[in-house]
This record gives C-alpha cells, structure tokens and sequence, in this order.
C-alpha cells in the first residue's frame, strides 16, 4: 500500500463527527472611505511601515522618478518590459532589463527598481505584485536594494484584503507587499531591511 | 511501536526542565521582556477589526470543515498542483518525508540548500538527515541562523532566539559565521541594525548561488493548488524565487478548500503572531511559472502523526493551529519555563497538547506536557482560530492517568495509565473508601485533629514532589462535623 493510500485511509477512519458551514458574516470592508480617504489610509499605513510615499500625476511623474532616482545617487536602474516608457523619460541611470541569462548575481549589481502593480490595499498598506508586464519578474523585486512601487490611483485601490483577492489572479506569482522587508528578531527590536530591499517608495499616481 | 520523531531527542520531564529554565534570571528577563512587548502590540492590532470574533469563528470553521473532510481536499489538491507543473509526495512519517527529501536533492546534483524556516522540516528533523547525508542545509530566517550558529535549538513558534540577548547573538555571529560563510565584520556591535546587516552580508552569497531551497508553507489552497508563505524579512522570496528547484514540506492539515478562504487567514494570521495589520511579505505561487521562479517544484505532504490526531475528537482542534505563536506569548507557564523545557519544536500551549499527540504520551516529556499549564485560559482568548486549549490538556491529562482508546499510526490500541500516576490513584480509591463509609470518615477526622500536632510540614512518600512546592495545610483543632453537631446539636 502506498503512503498515499495509507495515508488517505488513516483519514476516512478518522474524520467524523458533524460538519459546519462557514460563517461569512465577517466584514467585506471595515468602514465606508471615499477614494481620497482610501489613498490617505493607503499612504498613513505605508508610512507607518516607513516606506515613503510620493503623489503625483502623469504629467509629473517623469520628473518625480528622476528625482527620487537621482537622491539615491542610482546609476542603474531595472525596468520591467512594459513598464510606461515616459515614467523614466528624464531619468539618468542606465536601465537595465531583466533577461533569462542574467544570473541574480549579475541583478545584485543594479541599485534600483521601478515598477508598476496589481493593486494596492489601503487598510492593511499593502501593495500586490502579480509579475504583470509593467512589474516584471519576482526576483527584480527582491535583489535590488531600492524599490519604488508605482499604484494608479483609484484604478488599482481597493480598501480591504477580501476586495484584493476577489480581483487577483492565482494561477500568477503573487507577492504582498507590506513596507520594506524587516525583522523583529533580535529582542523583537523592528528593523528595516534584511535580505530584500531596504528601501521602498510608493508613488501614488492620479492622488491629489 | 516507534514514536513519531519531533525533530529532538529524549527530553527530561517537563517538571525537571522548567525549574532549570526558571533558575536562569537572564532567560526570564529576555523572555519577560519580548512576551509582554509582543502581547500589548497584539492586542492593540486585534483591536483594530470589529469583526474580529466573526474572522475568528470563520477560521475555526474553515479549518474544522476542511479536516472532516480531509481526503478530498488533499486529493484536489494533489491534482490541482500536478495541473500547475508540480509534483506531490505523500510522506506517512518523518523518516519518509526525509528520504523524499534527501533523494530530491541528490537528483539535482547540489550538495547544499538554503531553508525557509519551517515548523514541519524542523519537526522531521530534516537538516540532521541531510547533513547525514552529506548535504548541508542552510537556516535563512535571522532567528534560525542565530539557532543554527549558536548550536542552539528554537525556543518560540515565530521568534526562535527569542531566548537570547543582543550580546549573545553579537557573540555568536563573531565565532561561528567564518566557519559556515563570510565572516562576521570587524568589530562588530550589538545593535540590532548591525547584527541585521551582518546577517545579510552572510547570507545573500548564499543566496545568490542557491540552485535547491526547502520552504514549509503556511497554507495551500485545494481549489487553485496556491502555496502561501508569509514572512518579513525577503529570505523567504529569495528561497523561493531564485533557486531552480524547489521542495515545501508541508503537514496535511494545512490545506484550506478555496482561495477565498485566504482573505480571513490574510487578516488575522499577521495581527496574532506579529501584531502587524500585514507582515512585510507574502509569496503565493501555483505549481510552476514560465520563466518566473523554480522550473521544478515538489510538494511532500506529511503525515507524521496528524491523523492519529485526527481520530481524537476532543484532542483533534489541535490540528486547526496556524503557528501564529499568539498563544506563546500570553502563557504564565511559558513566560517562566521557556521554550526548551516543551522538548518539542512546538512549545508553550500549543506544543503542551500538540506534542503528545502527533508523538504519543509514551516519553516521559510527552506525558508530564499536558500539566505544563495553569489552565488559566488565556491561550484560548487568544488563540485565532479558538482552539480550546484548557479543554485539550484536560483531556490529555485523563489519558494519561487513566489510560484508554487512543490510535496510534493509524490503529486503534489501548493505553495503560501512565508511570507515576499510581499515587494519585491510590489516594483516589482511598478516597472513595473513606467518603463512602461516614463511620470511618468521622473516626479519621477526630484522631488526626488529635494527632495534629504530630503533623510534618511535609509529606513523606509519593506525596513528597506535591509539598515541594506548596505549604501542606494545617489541621483544624476541631473537623466541621463534630463543629456542627457543637453547634446546631445535631450531625444531620
């Protein structure tokens, strides 16, 4: 007899008794915000998290992003394959793309990375990455040690984690994104920045 | 029959190493300090959500719907991750999911692999048998790499060294990380912030040339064949997304049936064991993705124990756990023993009944786990998928004292009463005797209030170990029977 049949023999012995329905009456949403309220709670949560966070629109992102590329002292940055191309019209740094070659030793050498998202979510201050063109692959993300994370606001903003996975896909790699990577390990001491980047920035895009 | 192995070998009796650990004044200030730190930011965070007790009672019922019906989910699935690219082994106990393990790594070619901290591969005692094995495997969780360094073993569910200082962790890192890597940088301080970066500094070349990880996870959806792992500090996505090949080890318990069903585990998993709305990062995948991530992914579901717990109906609320350690923090008896003395990858409340369930009561650590506890309930209150914690040590205590059906690796047998038990039951069936007979009981009571005098502070025999610790008390001059009849002049 194989595990498997063992194993799922030892299961229909053993599972008895009643079985109960789920309750869904937990809520969908915690409080009614309008768009402006729910890109603020989007904006407060991240910072809390110290990620910082930009506003601006289309016309003012290129000369956003250069700057912020340009105050990082970045001389290279990675770009998605579909990321807008007059995000980075005015930025300086080489771009670099992400290609099946290139070794994550080859990525640990850029120093940024811009990217776009699948949505963000304002009560919890989390951005999702679903490896769409504009965001590239999961490990652009993850070696750099700056980020900036591009949301289209109120097109990408959902106020709560229910909402998010109701638009999300989970057939894609999905990375949740909550302020840089951190460690609460030494005396439960926070710390920003361990193995992922240490810096995150958020732009909100359309947010006034 | 063999026990389960749990990652560890013969303990003492839980007795035994608690009073160690509650001798060590530096162990209990650490403890004191990250516990009460990490239960006020709960609560606060728990206090967030109005819906809270609603989230809690879904999870329960997520987790108690899925176990009734266990072999269908798992089955879905099985065919769920093999449609998504992947492939699934069936591991009945630790010494199978190792050997799975083993021969993955050994098929690559690698002789080494880097870990995302896992309850599971720690319960099977998965980096022993690979390094058996010749196959070295490298804990990447800050925490864990301060256990592995320190040739320690973990102490807490979420925060492993959560039983060591600043300073010891700055000494650990200065002698052991040259023997394993890059050594720690010069002068290196104890401030948290540089004892971070120097674990980054020794652990991203081994992540960069990583071509195997081993990861646990903490869900896996039936429906969609979703994995989910959530974590803070980007070890976590390095190892799942950078190597070539992938293995999760991941206990059959936990399977959730829809992805839905992620969005009540999203919400109260980060704020009970963190006490963050959200940690830091969350990676889900499904089977493999072109060109993005491992182009080989395993899945070894594992038994080990989980269907024996199963087949309790009281003791099987233990299986609906999301090791989100909430119940750790707020536990008197774990503030004060610490998480060693539980002889088990799972301590405080949660491992005192988990434990002697997936093993057995048959060690003398198993048997004396169900009595590490107050029974003050606060685990419950905390716990986000309410497993009634108090209930299950009950009901383990009477197994262990009385004995009775229990299954073990699938088969039904019955238990003998426990060593060491015979004195309470003894005084039990005195007891008995006495209370059933008021003649003898009143004679009792009128010679010992004679002979009260004579009375030790302490008891002798069996009853020594229960007057080490508590104050036997004194012996009224009078019994309340003959105080009665004085009094009301009749014994009725």
């Amino acid at each position: 007899m194989s595990s498997k049949d063992r194993i799922l023999a030892r299961i229909r012995r053993a599972a008895s008794g009643p079985d109960s329905a789920v309750p869904r009456d937990y809520l969908r949403v915690h409080g009614a915000r309008t768009p402006a309220e729910s890109a603020d709670l989007l904006a407060a949560n991240l910072a809390e998290y110290r990620a910082k966070v930009h506003r601006t629109d289309e016309d003012g992102i290129a000369l956003l992003l250069m700057r912020l590329l340009a105050e990082r002292g970045s001389q290279t940055v990675l770009v998605p394959p579909a990321l807008p191309p007059h995000w980075l019209a005015a930025a300086d740094p080489v771009r670099i793309h992400d290609r099946a070659a290139s070794t994550p030793a080859e990525l640990d050498a850029v120093e940024s990375v811009v990217t776009g998202c699948a949505l963000a979510i304002a009560e919890t201050g989390t951005i999702v990455l679903d490896a769409g063109p504009d965001q590239g692959r999961r490990r652009i993300t993850l070696i750099p040690d700056h980020h900036i994370c591009v949301v289209r606001v109120p097109e990408q903003l959902v106020d709560s984690v229910p909402q998010a996975l109701e638009r999300l896909d989970p057939t894609r790699p999905l990375t949740w994104i909550s302020g840089p990577s951190a460690t609460s390990d030494i005396e439960l001491d926070r710390v920003e920045g361990v193995h992922g980047p240490r810096t995150l920035e958020v732009i909100l895009l359309g947010a006034q | 029959m063999t026990g389960t192995y749990l990652g560890m070998p013969a303990f003492p009796a839980f007795p035994e190493a608690a009073g160690e650990a509650v001798r060590d004044e530096v162990l209990r200030a650490n403890l004191r300090h990250a516990t009460h730190t990490i239960r006020d930011k709960r609560a606060r965070a728990v206090a967030e959500l109005e819906d809270w007790d609603r989230l809690r009672a879904a999870g329960k019922a997520i987790k108690d719907h899925t176990l009734r019906h266990l072999d269908c989910y798992l089955l879905q699935l099985e065919e769920s991750v093999t449609a998504a690219g992947g492939t699934v082994h069936w591991a009945a106990d630790a010494d199978e999911a190792n050997r799975i393990v083993t021969d993955l790594v050994r098929a690559t070619g690698e002789r080494e692999v880097v870990k995302v901290k896992s309850m599971a591969t720690q319960e099977i005692g998965l980096n022993e048998a690979l390094e058996a094995a010749g196959i070295a495997a490298y804990e990447t969780d800050l925490a864990e790499l301060i256990v592995q360094l320190g040739h320690d073993r973990p102490s807490h569910i979420l925060v492993p060294a959560i039983h060591r200082n600043r300073g010891e962790i700055r000494d650990i890192f200065r002698s052991e990380m040259g023997s394993w890597g890059r050594p720690a940088p010069e002068g290196l301080g104890d401030d948290p912030r540089e004892l971070a970066e120097a674990a980054r500094l020794h652990l991203r070349e081994k992540f960069l040339r990583a071509e195997v990880a081993v990861s646990g996870a903490n869900f896996m959806v039936a429906e969609t064949g979703t994995m989910v792992v959530f974590e803070s500090e980007g070890n976590g996505r390095m190892c799942l997304t950078l190597p070539e090949t992938l293995i999760s080890v991941v206990g059959i318990e936990k399977v959730v049936p829809t992805f839905r069903d992620l969005e009540v585990f999203l919400q109260t998993l980060p704020r009970s064991s963190t006490a963050e709305r959200m940690n830091p990062y969350t990676t889900m995948w499904t089977g493999t993705a072109a060109g993005d991530g491992p182009s080989a992914f395993h899945l070894v579901l594992l038994d080990n124990g989980r269907t024996d717990t199963l087949a309790d109906e009281t003791g099987r609320q233990a299986l609906r756990c999301i090791r989100c350690s909430a119940c750790l923090n707020v536990c008197p008896v774990y503030e004060r023993a610490g998480g060693h003395a539980y002889g088990s990858v799972y301590p405080g409340p949660i491992g005192a009944i988990l434990s002697p369930q997936l093993r057995g009561t048959g060690s003398e650590i198993d048997a004396t786990l169900p009595y590490a506890s107050t029974l003050c309930g606060a685990c419950y209150e905390v716990c986000p998928v309410a497993i009634d914690i108090p209930e299950v040590l009950v009901h383990l205590r009477e197994r262990v004292a009385q004995g009775g059906p229990v299954t073990r690796e699938g088969i039904r047998v019955t238990l003998r009463p426990a060593h060491g038990h015979t004195a309470e039951r003894a005084a039990m069936r005195a007891a008995r005797l006495l209370l059933d007979r008021p003649g003898a009981l009143r004679a009792g009571e009128r010679l010992l209030a004679r002979a009260r005098r004579l009375a030790p502070r302490r008891l002798p025999g069996p009853g020594r170990a229960w007057t080490d610790t508590r104050a036997l008390p004194a012996i009224p001059a009078e019994s309340f029977r003959d105080w009665w009849t004085r009094e009301r002049g009749t014994s009725q």
